[in-house]
């Protein structure tokens, strides 16, 4: 699977002063574990995501570090309580020092 | 039609199932070593209280690759009171971490699901960090059928 991940993230476009948003994020991705064994009987070499941080306007607001033991394709669910407007940065961190981001903007009024 | 079970008794008796099997396990970490050794390594031998956190994982998972997991700690989420870290481990995986969560204030809800892998039936242990340092740590049980079709 050499194609790149793709992020894909859904947030509410709008939310009120103080509502508790969820924030439902998936990206494409093997995470192979580095415990399998290939055809030939060799190990294959580990490739996962480790971390997924969330910023809002800056501000660091949900961590995540991945082991091994997260499925492919990971899932990732959290709450944010809606303050102001703004823009939100997710960014998974790729064992092989690739970052793959996703920005998306939230409106709150 | 006698020996059938209504729907309301079967989740009656699904529920009650399901408290048995969370009331079952005695809070201690004795029996999960590789588990311990990790808390440990973060926390040393501090006292671990039972309770605040929603563990909510599956009974029976058919397909140990993809097991949902949702984590729900009990907090106010403000400045003074929060949940700082939630770390989730797995006793019968090769590698007993599973995820580290990091919460902060503006989350609201410290609440978080992913899917996990699950090498086999065993316990899940999550232990979650208050912003005062107290600590909290929650289990469950979950049985594993690969293949899918029970056993």
């Amino acid at each position: 699977m050499a194609t790149q991940p793709t992020p894909r993230v859904r947030v509410p476009a709008q939310a009120k002063p103080g509502e508790m948003i969820e924030i439902k994020t998936l990206i494409s991705h093997e995470m192979e574990s580095g415990q399998r064994k290939d055809a030939a009987g060799k190990t294959v070499p580990r490739k996962i995501i480790n971390k997924f941080t969330a910023q809002f306007n800056g501000k660091t607001v949900f961590e995540a570090d991945w082991n091994p033991a997260i499925s492919a394709n990971p899932y990732q669910s959290f709450f944010y309580k809606a303050a102001e407007s703004g823009e939100f940065t997710f960014s998974w961190k790729d064992d092989d020092g690739s970052d793959y981001v996703s920005k998306n903007k939230l409106t709150v009024a | 039609m006698k020996f059938t079970t209504s729907r309301r008794e079967t989740l009656g008796l699904a529920a009650a199932a399901g408290l048995a099997a969370l009331l079952a396990p005695r809070m201690s970490i004795a029996d999960e070593p590789a588990v311990a050794a990790e808390i440990k390594k973060l926390y040393g031998d501090k006292k671990i209280e039972s309770g605040k956190i929603k563990l909510d994982v599956p009974e029976i998972a058919e397909n140990g690759l993809v097991v949902p997991i949702n984590i729900d700690v009990e907090s106010p989420m403000t400045d003074a009171d929060y949940v700082k870290a939630v770390h989730v481990f797995a006793d019968g995986n090769p590698l007993p971490g599973i995820v580290t969560y990091r919460f902060t204030p503006a989350c609201g809800k410290a609440s978080a699901s992913t899917r996990m892998r699950l090498a086999q039936t065993q316990n899940i242990v999550c232990v979650a960090e208050m912003s005062n340092g107290n600590l909290h740590m929650a289990k469950a049980n979950v049985k594993v059928t690969i293949g899918g079709c029970g056993g």
